[in-house]
């Protein structure tokens, strides 16, 4: 039990050490003082109420691209193409609230349930073409990220483009009230916390974390959930176990979808309340970083979304107030994925020798 | 209309468009042959159309901008053998980090050394090779990825070398037993596909829009390895599959103007290798050992 603690918060935590430790390498390079930079990172970001509604805010797509991945790599597949599923989800629940005016009770549901179904549709496309024909998912996935930004693009610039538009980016029209998730500081601020009301956190944040209870159900108490695990782990095995590895493979690619789907949400339904052209850069890649992180577990996603929205919002001050580009954060996340793969490997092949010695 | 769409003109354009794509698609072959699954040749391409404009930037010789395409192609490719054949980690996963960190670090370099993030300064291209006596022109860089095609068929299959490469992606075990080094073959080609997706990506930048763009490569690493996968894991094949591709999207630019929404046109090239990678499925064997570490 101590093993696997020490496996699980260990090599995480000093993988991002390590890569932070890169970081600073640069910008003493550069002719920065390191202790300066991660300091105004900090400082923007978690020393105050706002900083942190601005960072949950930017956790929350990513808690759903990281679950999306994680599900994924549990059944054995790289779904690496979140970003596109993000862009279709993002846009069917856009679809959803600029067409139908109706109360909130079926509005949000509704919406969440457009991305779910639209986002996991386009996860299929995958999931089918890596069961029917063997087509690797991992370049296919990505063709799909190409065609999905594509798609919305023509959608926002010529069917659904809001008329008389001024914005120089395209955009659709606000949706309609119905199918707005509503902002948390109304109900902060009766609880005494000043968060401001120009801090965009909704409740999109509570409904991520509600998924990540669904998906850790499912995956641990559920037949379905047993059997995307048993295939992840050894499809020829599970094939004599009675299990179709085909069928899982299109029901995982579903799921998964569905979940980058639902990273569209948050942006669409609960900030800008419309489908802005290109709004999402690379959150879908950033669920890879944060599934690896959060070791794939739901609980261990929330904890590396939070750490890489503090670094999204650290990198917007990091812009202004140092002469460091932001960049360098997208850099050191890359860094995170090795390290901490390598820290599990390493710290995975260290209990091995371990136990064998002890036995 | 098809006489005039076939003509020698698109075919000569598909030849260009294929070229980044050939390259990082023999480079491909290299790492593949060994053991090695190689996704990171995005960001290895990216790099390398980046290396290639800051080369030429400071020295405004395209010749160097070729060298610190390659180079910086080689560092990414260094990194992803140290990871993935060293440290054993998933190939996948430290190519998909790489083709992260690429994307991150050139956007980043470009601010720095060119203050601007979206794009740098144009550059002067290559000089053009003329055939004696006629107004033909050609790159040089086109000879050089012919050169490069008919080496590496050679090199791959009537060499020693390749044979060892080939054992070490078909059952390392058995290549280990025999006495080579595994971990050095492997090395040897995820550093020569690094060599190779540099200088695909440097066609992108020298040759096609003589300036960096950020995120220029728009998913070509990955088509590369669709046409690989199609030629079967030889240069030749490659080449063929992406000339193929390189029709396609020859073709695209032809069908701009046609009244046809141009974000349809812009999906041609990865609808035809999704189509392409269905269509090869039975067919295409990939080496046995590709993408699984090997463990002394």
């Amino acid at each position: 039990m101590i093993r696997r603690i020490l496996i699980n918060i260990l090599a995480p935590f000093l993988a991002v050490l390590l890569a932070f430790s890169v970081g600073a390498i640069v910008m003493y390079i550069l002719g920065e003082n390191p202790f300066y930079v991660y300091k105004i990172l900090l400082v923007n970001s978690i020393t105050n109420i706002n900083g942190w509604g601005y960072v949950l805010f930017n956790a929350t797509p990513l808690i759903f691209s990281g679950l999306a991945v994680a599900l994924a790599f549990k059944g054995g597949l790289f779904n690496i193409g979140v970003e596109g599923q993000l862009y279709i989800g993002a846009f069917a629940c856009a679809w959803f609230g600029i067409t139908f005016d109706v109360h909130p009770i079926i509005g949000i549901p509704m919406g969440l349930l457009f991305a779910m179904v639209f986002g996991g549709l386009w996860g299929v496309i995958a999931g089918y073409l890596k069961a029917r024909f063997g087509a690797h998912e991992v370049i296919i996935t990505i063709m799909l990220n190409f065609i999905a930004i594509a798609l919305t693009n023509y959608l926002v610039n010529n069917p659904f483009k809001e008329p008389g538009q001024i914005n120089p980016i395209p955009q659709t029209k606000e949706l309609f009230s119905g199918s707005v998730i509503p902002r948390v500081y109304p109900l902060f601020n009766k609880l005494g916390i000043d968060l401001s009301s120009s801090v965009p956190l909704n409740y999109t944040f509570f409904i991520a974390i509600i998924f990540c209870i669904i998906v850790w159900y499912f995956l641990e108490r559920t037949r379905w959930g047993y059997e995307i695990k048993a295939v992840g782990l050894n499809p020829k095995a599970s094939r004599y176990g009675g299990i179709n590895p085909s069928h899982i493979v299109i029901l995982v690619m579903f799921l998964s979808g569905a979940l980058g789907g639902l990273a569209g949400v948050n942006d669409v339904m609960g900030y800008r309340y419309r489908f802005l052209d290109g709004f999402s850069r690379g959150t879908g890649f950033t669920g890879i970083a944060v599934a690896l992180l959060g070791k794939n577990s739901p609980i261990g996603i929330v904890f590396a979304s939070i750490l890489f929205g503090i670094l999204d919002r650290g990198a917007l001050a990091m812009d202004v107030f140092t002469n460091t580009p932001r960049e360098l954060i997208r850099v050191i996340q890359a860094i995170i994925i090795i390290f901490v793969a390598i820290g599990n490997e390493f710290i995975f092949r260290l209990l091995q020798r371990l136990e064998r010695e002890s036995e | 209309m098809i006489g005039g769409i076939l003509s020698l003109e698109l075919l000569s354009s598909a030849l260009r468009m294929s070229v980044p794509l050939t390259f990082a698609s023999l480079g491909g072959v290299f790492s593949e042959r060994g053991g090695v699954v190689n996704i990171a040749l995005e960001g290895i391409m990216l790099v390398g159309a980046f290396g290639a404009v800051v080369g030429t930037y400071f020295t405004n010789n395209p010749w160097v901008g070729l060298l610190t395409a390659m180079l910086f192609g080689f560092l990414i490719a260094l990194i992803h053998a140290v990871v993935s054949i060293t440290f054993r980690i998933n190939q996948i996963i430290s190519g998909t980090a790489l083709n992260i960190m690429a994307t991150g670090l050139t956007t980043f370099l470009s601010r720095l050394i060119f203050k601007a993030a979206g794009s740098s300064p144009h550059i002067e291209g290559m000089v053009q090779w003329r055939f004696p006596g006629t107004n033909w022109q050609i790159s040089p860089l086109i000879v050089i990825m012919f050169a490069v095609i008919i080496i590496s068929q050679i090199v791959i299959f009537k060499t020693r070398y390749g044979l060892r490469l080939r054992a070490c992606g078909e059952n390392p075990y058995a290549a280990d037993s025999l006495g080579i080094d595994v971990i050095r073959m492997r090395y040897s080609g995820v550093l020569i596909s690094g060599i190779l997706g540099g200088l695909g990506g440097a066609f992108l930048s020298l040759e096609h829009a003589r300036v960096f763009v950020e995120g220029m490569t728009t998913g070509r690493g990955f088509i590369a390895l669709a046409g690989m996968i199609f030629g079967r894991w030889t240069p030749l094949g490659s080449f063929s599959a992406c000339f193929l591709f390189g029709l396609a999207e020859a073709l695209r630019m032809r069908l701009e103007g046609f009244g046809i929404p141009t974000q349809f046109i812009q999906m041609i090239p990865y609808i035809v290798t999704m189509c392409v990678l269905i269509g090869v499925v039975g067919r295409a064997v990939a080496p046995a050992y590709d993408g699984i570490p090997f463990e002394k």
